[in-house]
C-alpha cells in the first residue's frame, strides 16, 4: 500500500559517517527500513551501526548488497557527484536531502538522469515514508500510521505539521513524498499525483505546495483531466513579499508569478479543496 | 547576489564581449580625471542595485570633463529608491543605430538555460514579454551541452539581425553563455546590446544575479556584495546561516523549516496578526544559532511577542530548548513568548523549559491565537 518506497526497499546511505547520514541512519533503521549500505570514500570496510558496511564507492556497494534506493545526506558542494555516482551505479530511485546545492548543478543533474531515465526525489526534502513499511529520509516516524492518504509536499516540517495533524484523528498515510524546495528538482507533484492515482491502496491525496514557480497551477490542470481520486490542498506564501526567496530557494515571487493566490485559484478551479491552514486538511478530507 | 553594471561588463569583457571604454569612479574628481583620459563625450551612470536609474535621472550625459565633474558631483549625492549612490560609471558616449536584449536565465519549468533576445532592446524584457511577447525569441540549452553555435545563428536570424553582425552576435551569445555557466549566474542580461552608428556591436548596460549557493565557488565574485541593498538584520542572519526577512508586522517568528515558516506568517495573519519577520532556522539548529536568532528578533523594537514554532525533525527540539535557555540568559526582554514544541525530543526539550515563563501551545492555531492576543497585550492563558 504505497508508492516508490516499501519492505522490499535495500537503501544505500550516501554520506552515512556524517553527523546527519548516521543520525538518521539510526532513525531509518530503527524505523524498519532495510538500510543494506553507506557510502563514504575512503571508509570502505568499516562498519556502521555494528552491522552496515561502509563502501568507498556506490558501485562496490551496489555489487556487494544489491542495494535499490539510494538517499543522499552528503554537504551541498559533493551532492551532485553523489547523484551522478548513484546513476552511474544504475540505482533507479535517489533520494537527496542536502540542501543548497547550486541551481546549475541541479539542471545538469536533471539532465544526466533523465538521459537514464533514474528517478530523483528532492533536493532539498525530507525524503519518503510509508507509514509502517520503510521510512527514507527524515520524517519523523512517529508522525504518521499507515492508511490511505497520499501525501506529496514542497515542504518539510510543514508535512510533518499535516502528517501529525492526520494522525491526531486518526487518518492514516499510504505514502508521503517530500518533493523539495530547490527551483530545479526530481519528482514534481505530477509525478507523485500519477503514481498514487495508479496506487490501489491510495484513496485521496494532500497536494502541499508553496509559492515560486508554477508546478501548482500544472498539477491542477493534470488533477483536472486525469485524477479520479479527491484531491485536498495548501498552499504557503500568502503572506510572503515579492522578490524575496523564503528560505526553500525555489519559494519567489518574481515579475507577478508563482503567487499563492494564483495557485490557490488554479487549484480551486480544477475541483480541490484548499485548507486555510494546515491543520484543516483533516477535515477537508 | 546582484552585481553592480561596472562589475557585469568587466566579468563580460573577460568572455570577449565588447564593453565601452571607461572605468568605475567613487569621487567627482576620479570622475572628471576619467573623462579627461578619454577625451570625449562620456556618459555618466549611478551605480546601484536597482531598475529605473535613468528615469530617476541617474544616467546623464556630460560633453566635457569639466561637466563630467558636475554630473558626478550631483549623482554621487543622490539617493535612487532609497539607496545611496556611491560610484559611478564614466563610460565613452556611443551613437546607437539599434538597440537589443540578450538574455540568459535558469528557465524552472523546462529544467534548462534558456537565451532570450529581442529586437527591442533598452526596456526591460518583462515589459517587452507583457507589450509584445512575439518580440522575444528564446532558445533553451543543453546544460550538458552549452550553447551552439547554430542556436546563436538562429537567435540572430529571429530578432532580424543583418547577417553581417552574425558573426560577432555568435561571438558575444557564446561569452554571455561562458560568463552565465561560469560564474553560476541566475541571470546574465546585456540591456541594451547596440549596433553603434559605425556599425559595431557593444555591450551598453550588463546585469548579473549570481546564486547564492554556489558562492562558495567563486570568492572573487562573493567579495563584490554589496550590502547597501540589503536589511541590517538580514546581513546579521546570514552570518549565522539563518534565513531571515524582515517584514512589518509585530510578531516575531522563529520556526523550523521555509514551509513552515511561511505557514506561521500565514495563519498569524489569518487570525488577526501581523508577522515581523519570516525566519527559518533550519535543520538541525543548534543552541548557537537559536541565540542569535533569538537576538535578532529582538533587535526589532516592533516585535510585542514572539511566537516559536519548533516541528522536530533532523532538528532536535531539546537542542532548540538548549539555545532558547541560553539567549534568555543574556537578552532582558519582557516581550511574552509562545512556544509549540513537536516531534524529535520535543518531550525533552518542554522539559529544559519548564522553568522559562512561556506560554505553551499544542496546536499551530492555539499558537497563533494565543501570540496574536500576547502581541496585542492581552493577558495569555498557558503560561507559568
Amino acid at each position: 500500500m504505497s508508492i516508490l518506497v516499501n519492505k522490499n526497499t535495500r537503501l544505500v546511505v550516501q554520506g552515512i559517517t556524517g553527523n546527519e547520514g548516521i543520525f538518521h541512519t539510526q532513525q531509518m533503521q530503527a524505523y524498519g527500513t532495510n538500510v543494506v549500505a553507506g557510502v563514504t570514500p575512503g571508509k570502505g570496510g568499516e562498519w556502521v551501526l555494528d552491522k552496515i558496511p561502509v563502501f568507498d564507492s556506490m558501485k562496490m556497494a551496489v555489487e556487494a548488497t544489491g542495494a535499490n534506493t539510494s538517499i543522499i545526506f552528503v554537504p551541498a558542494r559533493f551532492a551532485s557527484d553523489a547523484m551522478y555516482e548513484a546513476a552511474d551505479a544504475n540505482i533507479p530511485l535517489i533520494v537527496t536531502i542536502t540542501e543548497g546545492i547550486p541551481v546549475q548543478d541541479m539542471m545538469r543533474v536533471r539532465n544526466y538522469l533523465d538521459q537514464k531515465k533514474i528517478r530523483l526525489v528532492g533536493p532539498n526534502c525530507p525524503g519518503l515514508l510509508t507509514p509502517g513499511e520503510a521510512k527514507v529520509g527524515i520524517i519523523h516516524g512517529d508522525i504518521a500510521i499507515p492508511g490511505s492518504i497520499g501525501v506529496v509536499s514542497r515542504s518539510g516540517t510543514l508535512t510533518y505539521e499535516v502528517l501529525y495533524a492526520l494522525k491526531l484523528i486518526g487518518k492514516g498515510v499510504s505514502t508521503c513524498v517530500g518533493i523539495g524546495g530547490d527551483p530545479i528538482n526530481g519528482t514534481n507533484f505530477i509525478d507523485a499525483l500519477s503514481l498514487f492515482e495508479a496506487d490501489p491502496y491510495t484513496e485521496k491525496v494532500v497536494l502541499i505546495g508553496e509559492i515560486g514557480g508554477s508546478d501548482e497551477e500544472k498539477a491542477a490542470a493534470f488533477i483536472a483531466k486525469f485524477m479520479t481520486k479527491p484531491v485536498v490542498s495548501f498552499i504557503a506564501g500568502q503572506t510572503a513579499p515579492p522578490g524575496k526567496r523564503m528560505g526553500h530557494a525555489g519559494a519567489i515571487v518574481e515579475g507577478g508569478s508563482g503567487l499563492a493566490a494564483d495557485k490557490v485559484k488554479a487549484l480551486e478551479a480544477a475541483g480541490v479543496r484548499v485548507a486555510k491552514h494546515p491543520e484543516e486538511i483533516p477535515q477537508l478530507l | 547576489m546582484k552585481l553592480h553594471e561596472y562589475q557585469s561588463k568587466q566579468y563580460f569583457s573577460k568572455f570577449g564581449i565588447p564593453i565601452p571604454k571607461g572605468r568605475v569612479a567613487s569621487s567627482a574628481d576620479e570622475a572628471r580625471a576619467i573623462a579627461e583620459e578619454l577625451g570625449t563625450r562620456v556618459v555618466i551612470k549611478s551605480q546601484v542595485l536597482v531598475g529605473g536609474r535613468g528615469k530617476a535621472g541617474g544616467i546623464r550625459l556630460a560633453k566635457t570633463p569639466q561637466e563630467a565633474q558636475e554630473v558626478a558631483t550631483q549623482i554621487l549625492a543622490m539617493e535612487i529608491k532609497g539607496l545611496p549612490v556611491r560610484k559611478v560609471l564614466v563610460d565613452e558616449a556611443s551613437n546607437i543605430n539599434q538597440e537589443i536584449y540578450l538574455g540568459i536565465t535558469n528557465d524552472r519549468a523546462e529544467r534548462k538555460p534558456v537565451m532570450m533576445a529581442s529586437s527591442a532592446g533598452g526596456v526591460e524584457i518583462e515589459e517587452v514579454a507583457r507589450t509584445t511577447p512575439e518580440k522575444i525569441i528564446k532558445v533553451h540549452i543543453d546544460p550538458l551541452l552549452g550553447l551552439k553555435d547554430y542556436q546563436a545563428r538562429d537567435i540572430a536570424a529571429g530578432i532580424d539581425l543583418p547577417r553581417e553582425h552574425w558573426r560577432a552576435f555568435g561571438q558575444i551569445a557564446n561569452g554571455l553563455w561562458r560568463a552565465y555557466s561560469e560564474s553560476d549566474a541566475t541571470l546574465a542580461e546585456i540591456n541594451p546590446l547596440v549596433i553603434t552608428s559605425d556599425n559595431h556591436l557593444l555591450a551598453l548596460d550588463g546585469k548579473m544575479v549570481l546564486d547564492d549557493n554556489a558562492l562558495f565557488r567563486h570568492p572573487d565574485l562573493a567579495e563584490m556584495r554589496d550590502l547597501d541593498a540589503e536589511v541590517g538584520s538580514e546581513i546579521e542572519a546570514r552570518k549565522y546561516g539563518l534565513s531571515f526577512i524582515k517584514l512589518d508586522g509585530n510578531i516575531g517568528c522563529m520556526v523550523n523549516g521555509a514551509g513552515l515558516a511561511m505557514t506561521t506568517m500565514d495563519i498569524i495573519k489569518l487570525f488577526g496578526g501581523e508577522p515581523a519577520n519570516f525566519l527559518d532556522i533550519g535543520g538541525g539548529a543548534g543552541a548557537e544559532k537559536v541565540a542569535a536568532a533569538l537576538r535578532i528578533i529582538l533587535s526589532d523594537s516592533n516585535v510585542k511577542a514572539i511566537l516559536f514554532n519548533i516541528f522536530g525533525g533532523i532538528t532536535r527540539c531539546d537542542e532548540v530548548a538548549h539555545g532558547i535557555v541560553e539567549a534568555l540568559g543574556e537578552v532582558n526582554t519582557k516581550v511574552p513568548m509562545v512556544i509549540r514544541l513537536v516531534g524529535t525530543n520535543a518531550e525533552e526539550g518542554r522539559q529544559i523549559l519548564s522553568d522559562a515563563n512561556m506560554i505553551t501551545a499544542e496546536t499551530l492555531a492555539d499558537a497563533a491565537r494565543k501570540a496574536v492576543a500576547a502581541a496585542s497585550g492581552k493577558v495569555v492563558e498557558g503560561g507559568k
